[in-house]
């Protein structure tokens, strides 16, 4: 029965967190982009355009120069969490890709690391006037939510073991259509219900952030406004009424 | 002296603590009926305004993709809450980005979102009512849209196209601001900002040309409608009379006369501004860059040159291929347009102008980044070219020049205070306290360094500085146009260019 819920619930959630993301993703691609306004200086051809991104979505670049205290606690948190994640591919694949075994002693200790990442950034949201001044009760719980997804992980892994090769068993099942039980271990319950509602909430939060970055124009555009006219469906409709030379 | 009291400049440069709600009563005066019906809006406040506002920006997030990214991506990481002028001379918390960007994001979660439809509460979204419409009037006025806070948002999140989105709605609601309103309807009916007509221009610039022949002893032309130049000059109307951008505009004529290249000014675009940008209004935006490409199809220009003018070369450099291009008609051989301090530069590299330094060594120069320039446009063929070739201009023309603050110039530049449709005296206050952390920057470099002048590339911020610097105890003589110093410099030359003599 439980491993029923789960197993369907798995699939819900997944299908929300594709179709979603996927339909907010094709949103952001169709709408036009009328004018040229990369935040200059910037790049004038697309591969430093690429670069851009790349030092944006990996370093942080922007926020490095904002404040270097957000800058080191919000990355710790990102990259402790990508490596969380990649180190969590083991349970979804048989037999373990190498690069994942490699990772593994990484991947624990990041949880560490992303734990006090997401401490540090939410006591900034107490202690920083100005910050406590613009959280609202979902930036709170958004916090809340990954910290009980992390910690619930650690005590896991480092207080109350649960059934792993059960539980491999039962990612797998998912995968292959093949359902395995799922070990009733109340701390695993909790993981992967946050993990759920993490998942479900992903497409209609703040959480769009991620995708939402490589379609920043201040970020993604090609600073050539001179060299290339730059033109959007809609506007270019309005070319139609200029007004003609020589007339008044 | 002003009732409300300002940060001293000469103290440690601090982040304020919030006072919130002090700035809520700073508002600049609605526009009259005729002042919205000449662009097409509705004339006041319409009835069912708030169905119409949401519409609009129902309309606005289809149509622009920064909008709608903009409004879905923030996460409220505070990077941008101690970066706006506005901010640090207030303390008001709604002058922090994040949450100006806020008035505007409550109401796409509440109408335009899932989580905003059903948990509001959770979200903070919230209801279009009256007092989030007098809050979007006071506050977004009270963005300069400098791009200062976009520079360090991990998103790129851009405040100035929420504030252009949100003063785009209010508009069509019929709650448009006067000053922005009134002078693009002069852009419209007559050519520039200033009302001001041919005759009176015609006039104006004989009047210069008077002025330098008496100076200088050289016949330097300021010519206006001259059909066949090479060059069509577009410069701000505020370089026609005002100090110190008249200076400016003495400057380019006589960099002009050295290149023994035709220029002229047209009347029919004699405005290199262009306010719609400010009002966020594609449409009007592009009914005054038409002008310029009539203009110059009319007169037979081979180039186009802007004058010094920060929002205006913005919409020149990123928006004027896009909006009135292809300029496939004019000389290919050049960009197009072309900032007056690309074509100065290109020359003092070509080794063409005579430059005396010594004429100016009774200033220490120091350069104010004008924000539009810096974080918006580019000059020359690098990125960064916008804030290397003024200050390659100044060192060429001037021994003395120093930089201010690390973080407060190039692309962490502070606005003047006045940018982005504040610069009328309804918005003085705000606009006073805005300057607060250039001013503090100023001051650090005339008392560490003796700095007598600030140089800058922008009218705005010209009229501003002259006008606040008093303010804070700074002479208003100590702004400067960049082609003003060029203008000391120059060594001129009587030459009897063939084009002088066809007028």
């Amino acid at each position: 029965m439980l491993s029923t819920v789960f197993a369907i619930l798995f699939y819900l959630a997944t299908a929300v967190f594709v179709v979603g993301l996927v339909y907010r993703i094709q949103l952001y691609a169709r709408t036009p982009a009328p004018l040229k306004i990369p935040t200059t200086p910037a790049p004038v051809t697309q591969r430093g355009v690429v670069l851009r991104m790349f030092r944006e979505v990996a370093l942080f670049e922007s926020l490095f120069k904002a404040n270097k205290w957000t800058w080191l606690f919000g990355w710790v948190f990102h990259a402790a969490m990508l490596l969380v994640v990649l180190r969590h591919l083991r349970y979804f694949t048989q037999p373990v890709w190498t690069w994942v075994t490699w990772i593994q002693p990484f991947g624990t200790y990041a949880g560490f690391a992303m734990l006090a990442g997401l401490f540090a950034l939410w006591g900034r949201r107490f202690l920083v006037e100005r910050i406590r001044y613009i959280s609202g009760p979902s930036d709170h719980l958004m916090l809340m939510l990954m910290i009980g997804i992390a910690a619930s992980g650690l005590l896991m892994k480092y207080a109350a073991h649960t059934d792993i090769v059960a539980l491999k068993a039962f990612a797998l099942g998912l995968l292959h259509f093949n359902w395995q039980p799922l070990p009733a271990d109340p701390l695993l319950l909790v993981h992967l219900s946050l993990v759920l509602i993490l998942m479900l909430v992903f497409p209609v939060s703040k959480l769009l952030h991620a995708p939402g970055v490589f379609f920043s124009p201040g970020r993604n555009q090609v600073d050539n406004p001179r060299e290339k006219r730059h033109l959007a469906p809609w506007a270019a409709a309005l070319d139609a009424n200029r007004p003609a030379a020589g007339g008044e | 002296m002003a009732d409300y009291d300002i940060i001293p400049i000469n103290t440690l440069f601090q982040i304020p603590a919030l006072k919130p709600g002090v700035m809520k009563g700073s508002a600049p005066f609605v526009a009259a009926p005729a002042h919205q019906q000449a662009l097409g809006f509705p004339g006041e406040l319409v009835d069912d305004w708030q169905a119409r506002a949401i519409e609009k920006f129902g309309e606005l997030l289809q149509k622009s993709r920064a909008l709608k990214v903009y409004m879905d991506g923030c996460v409220k990481c505070g990077a941008c809450t101690d970066k706006c002028h506005y901010f640090l001379g207030t303390g008001d918390p709604k002058n922090m980005p994040v949450a100006r960007q806020d008035l505007l994001r409550k109401i796409y979660r509440r109408y335009f979102t899932f989580a905003g439809k059903y948990f509001p509460r959770l979200v903070g979204a919230e209801d279009l009512t009256k007092e989030v419409l007098d809050d979007w009037y006071s506050y977004f006025h009270q963005c300069s849209q400098c791009r200062r806070c976009s520079v360090y948002c991990p998103y790129g999140i851009d405040t100035a196209e929420i504030s252009m989105a949100a003063r785009e709605i209010m508009d069509h609601i019929g709650k448009g601001q006067k000053y922005s309103n009134e002078i693009i309807g002069k852009v419209h009916r007559i050519g520039n900002n200033l009302g001001l007509p041919e005759a009176a221009l015609q006039n104006t610039l004989e009047g210069l040309e008077e002025d330098i022949e008496e100076e200088t002893g050289v016949a330097v032309k300021l010519p206006l409608n001259v059909k066949g130049a090479d060059i069509l000059l577009v410069t701000p109307s505020a370089d026609f009379f005002a100090e110190p951008h008249v200076d400016g505009l003495i400057g380019y004529a006589k960099v002009f006369h050295q290149a023994g290249i035709s220029w002229t000014i047209s009347s029919y675009a004699s405005e290199a501004a262009n306010f719609a940008m400010f009002i966020g209004s594609y449409e009007q935006m592009k009914m005054i860059a038409e002008r310029i490409r009539k203009a110059a199809q009319d007169l037979g220009v081979k180039r186009i040159i802007f004058g010094e003018c920060g929002h205006a070369w913005r919409v020149a450099y990123s928006f004027m291929n896009t909006l009135a291009g292809p300029f496939d008609f004019l000389d290919p051989r050049y960009p197009v347009p072309q900032h007056i301090c690309e074509f100065t530069w290109d020359l003092i590299q070509q080794g063409k102008l005579t430059l005396d330094k010594s004429a100016n060594d009774h200033m220490t120069v120091t350069f104010h980044d004008s924000c539009n320039v810096a974080r918006a446009s580019r000059m020359g063929d690098s990125p960064g070219g916008q804030f290397e070739i003024p200050r390659a201009i100044i060192r060429a023309v001037c021994n003395n020049f120093v930089d201010m603050a690390a973080d407060t110039i190039r692309e962490s530049t502070f606005c003047c205070g006045g940018g982005g449709g504040l610069l009328t005296d309804d918005l003085l206050e705000i606009r006073t306290k805005g300057a607060t952390p250039r001013m503090q920057a100023l001051q650090e470099v005339i008392e560490e360094h003796g700095v007598t002048h600030m140089a800058a590339i922008c009218a705005i911020c010209k009229s501003q500085f002259s006008k606040v610097m008093p303010k804070y105890g700074i002479g208003m003589d100590r702004i400067v146009s960049l082609h003003q110093l060029v203008s000391n410099a120059i060594v001129l030359e009587h030459k009897t260019n063939d084009w002088n003599t066809q007028q």
